[in-house]
């Protein structure tokens, strides 16, 4: 909820203060000159400005959150160093004594305790070491004279009177008086994640260089990662063998349409997640399953995309080749083909994007290497830096493919969307 | 027999919903080799139903087309198209759209060449020819198709409103085009439209064609194509007979579209 509320606040600060060191009418281009923008899709341009604010923004607020070096600000961390209570105890015979505990709260190493003296009254002062973001329990009567005897209790904590299960607010956290006399001292815990929950930024980095030297689990992470890639690779590369002739078939034969419509209409609705469990007991755990998972993944997107393709002929092109006197062969490797190589472009980067979250997916169920292998084997042992890693780098590696497709598709099929 | 004609062509087929459309009934036409015939009619009355038969991409229920004397069954390079606009291929370049036919002959490359750099200038693109299509504007583009199908060297050209998608002013700059490659080609040219002024100016011969069923209502013989063929069209529209024979068609054919209104006023 805080973490929400700092992003909207960043979001609207940048926004006015971007605006008012922006000067207005610096460009001179049709769009800056209309005057109604709102509901006009094409003067909607996206501001470059706020992009780069946006991913600082998020760098901003993972450091501010995680009490990372690399951020000049910070929201208030764990309470580090000693801090101190005075509690007040009554003896059987109803007399009062003050007594003060202090606690050392440390990240790291584990220090000693502060060293008391026992102070003054039946009441002995105490002392303790907590953890950060932990709570420590300290029993006060232990060293206390007469503690053991029946009306000997704990009636205030700073002055502020307190019973069994309740707690009190202290300077830099709050303690709890327990039924049976203990005191549950848990300093403030600040506003920062710990470490086990989000890692800062700098730690993932460096994770991610160790990583990258050392590997993952003897396995280097060139190897995790290309693992991954090469299920993907494999399974659309087999998913397209199939899939654009069939698609192509179904395109130009009836007796396919009819044959085969039955079964792509309803494999294509079937996320390949729910696959997993059948490809697992027909293929079991490794590579032959993954890659017969990515083939059919791949295969009805790719067998939809290229009958689409050939449906989406204009019938004017396909005559004037009749009518040029172009065979079928001709016509199927002169104008269909081509035709359709801009839908078969959006189906296999649809594919790719599919494929990509199913391998990690399959990965995360069983595999002994890969992407999803890597972050499922350290979130069990709690090494958050590791699935972070993971995570930014698997959402790399989409957007990189996305972004490959995209290339090519420009490069090979100039005319798309152009005919 | 040369040239192409139709005899006794009629076309009748089944709807979805059981009904029966009768396209065409009782069209009988013959063409000598080198004619210009437009072919003019309201929406419905069977003329790219017609065109289509010519093509070969249709079979007639009854009756048949025959080209120098064997009958059409399918489409064929004698017979080329030039369609409205979209049927280029964009993933070729220009000087490739237009030798298309000639290359899936097999025919050699420098010959090919020969042909379309022939009929790129005929056309006025010699400075297009390894442009992509895409980068065409529509009259640039019904240029090509125009070579593309001439680089095939069909013996009859069939037009299906060509010039349909076209902006005012170049269409009038196209139409002089179509006459100056009719005449210098001397192709037979099967041209169907839906403007009148466009079936004066490209048509030695004009047929009138009626609805339901789809027929021919009045055939004429016009001097205005072989004027155009030397002159401005501007001054073809101005001389003698063309308003005349313009307002005639045009009285014709709101005649029949009220007819079909009045038919269906009727019923309901």
């Amino acid at each position: 909820m805080i973490v929400l509320g700092f992003y909207v606040a960043l979001f609207v600060a940048s926004f006015l203060v971007v605006r008012l060191l922006r000067r207005r009418g610096a460009r001179n281009d049709l769009t800056s000159r209309k005057t109604v923008t709102f509901g006009d899709e094409s003067a909607i341009r996206p501001d470059r400005t706020a992009s780069v604010i946006s991913v600082l923004a998020i760098f901003l607020i993972w450091g501010a959150f995680t009490g990372s070096r690399i951020v000049p600000l910070h929201v208030p961390g764990p309470f580090l160093g000693d801090m101190s209570f005075t509690y007040t105890a009554e003896n059987a015979a109803g007399q009062r004594d003050d007594a003060t505990v202090t606690v050392r709260a440390y990240r790291g190493d584990k220090p000693a305790a502060p060293e008391v003296a026992p102070g003054e009254g039946f009441a002995r002062d105490d002392s303790a070491v907590v953890a950060a973001w932990r709570s420590v329990l300290i029993r006060p009567a232990d060293n206390d004279q007469d503690s053991g005897q029946e009306g000997y209790r704990i009636v205030a904590i700073d002055g502020q009177p307190v019973g069994p299960d309740q707690s009190v607010e202290v300077a830099q956290g709050r303690v709890l008086l327990t039924s049976k006399g203990s005191l549950n001292i848990e300093p403030s815990k600040g506003l920062q994640m710990e470490p086990i929950w989000l890692p800062a930024p700098e730690t993932v980095v460096a994770r991610f260089f160790e990583i990258a030297r050392d590997g993952y689990q003897n396995i280097s992470l060139w190897e995790h990662l290309g693992a991954s890639l090469m299920r993907v690779l494999a399974g659309f590369a087999l998913g397209s063998l199939v899939g654009i002739p069939l698609g192509y078939a179904m395109g130009l034969s009836g007796w396919f349409r009819g044959w085969f419509d039955p079964i792509v209409e309803f494999m294509r609705p079937v996320p390949p997640l729910a696959l997993i469990p059948l490809v697992i007991i027909w293929f079991g755990i490794w590579e032959s399953g993954k890659i017969v998972l990515l083939f059919l993944a791949a295969l009805w997107i790719m067998t939809i995309a290229a009958r689409s393709g050939v449906s989406g002929v204009r019938i004017s092109k396909i005559h004037a080749a009749y009518s040029l006197g172009a065979s079928k062969t001709q016509i199927l490797r002169h104008v269909i083909i081509p035709n359709s190589l801009p839908d078969i472009f959006t189906g296999a980067r649809v594919a790719m994007g599919v494929c990509w979250g199913t391998v990690v997916a399959a990965e995360l169920v069983a595999a002994q290497k890969g992407a999803g292998m890597m972050i499922i084997a350290a979130s069990k042992f709690q090494l958050t830096d590791i699935v972070v890693m993971g995570i930014i780098l698997i959402g790399v590696i989409g957007y990189g493919i996305d972004t490959l497709m995209r290339m090519a598709e420009k490069a090979l099929v100039p005319w798309k969307g152009r005919g | 027999m040369t040239g192409l004609t139709v005899e006794n062509l009629s076309m009748r087929f089944d709807l979805p919903n059981g009904q029966h459309v009768q396209a065409l009934k009782n069209v009988s036409l013959a063409l000598k080799p080198g004619e210009l015939m437009s072919v003019l009619g309201p929406s419905g009355c069977g003329k790219t139903t017609l065109l289509n038969i010519l093509a070969g991409f249709l079979a007639p229920s009854e009756g048949r087309v025959t080209m120098n004397g064997h009958t059409v069954t399918g489409p064929a390079a004698e017979r080329g198209m030039v369609f409205q606009q979209g049927a280029l291929f964009e993933w070729m370049s220009v000087r490739r759209n237009v030798d298309f036919g000639p290359r899936m002959k097999g025919m050699a490359k420098a010959e090919r060449d020969r042909i379309t750099d022939h009929l790129l200038e005929t056309v006025g693109l010699q400075d297009f020819k390894d442009k992509a299509v895409y980068e065409l504007s529509g009259g640039m583009q019904q240029r090509v198709a125009l070579a593309r199908c001439l680089a095939n060297d069909p013996d009859v050209i069939l037009m299906d409103e060509p010039l349909g998608a076209l902006d005012a002013l170049t269409r009038e700059k196209m139409q002089g085009l179509v006459l100056k490659l009719w005449k210098e080609t001397g192709k037979t040219v099967v041209l169907i439209t839906h403007s009148v002024e466009e079936a004066l100016l490209l048509g030695e011969r004009l047929v009138v064609m009626a609805p339901r069923p789809g027929r021919i209502f009045k055939e004429y013989r016009l001097p205005f194509a072989e004027r155009g063929v030397n002159a401005d069209l501007r001054d073809v529209k101005k001389s003698e007979g063309f308003a005349q024979t313009r307002e005639e068609i045009l009285t014709m054919i709101w005649g029949m579209e009220e007819e079909i209104m009045g038919r269906k006023e009727r019923r309901a």
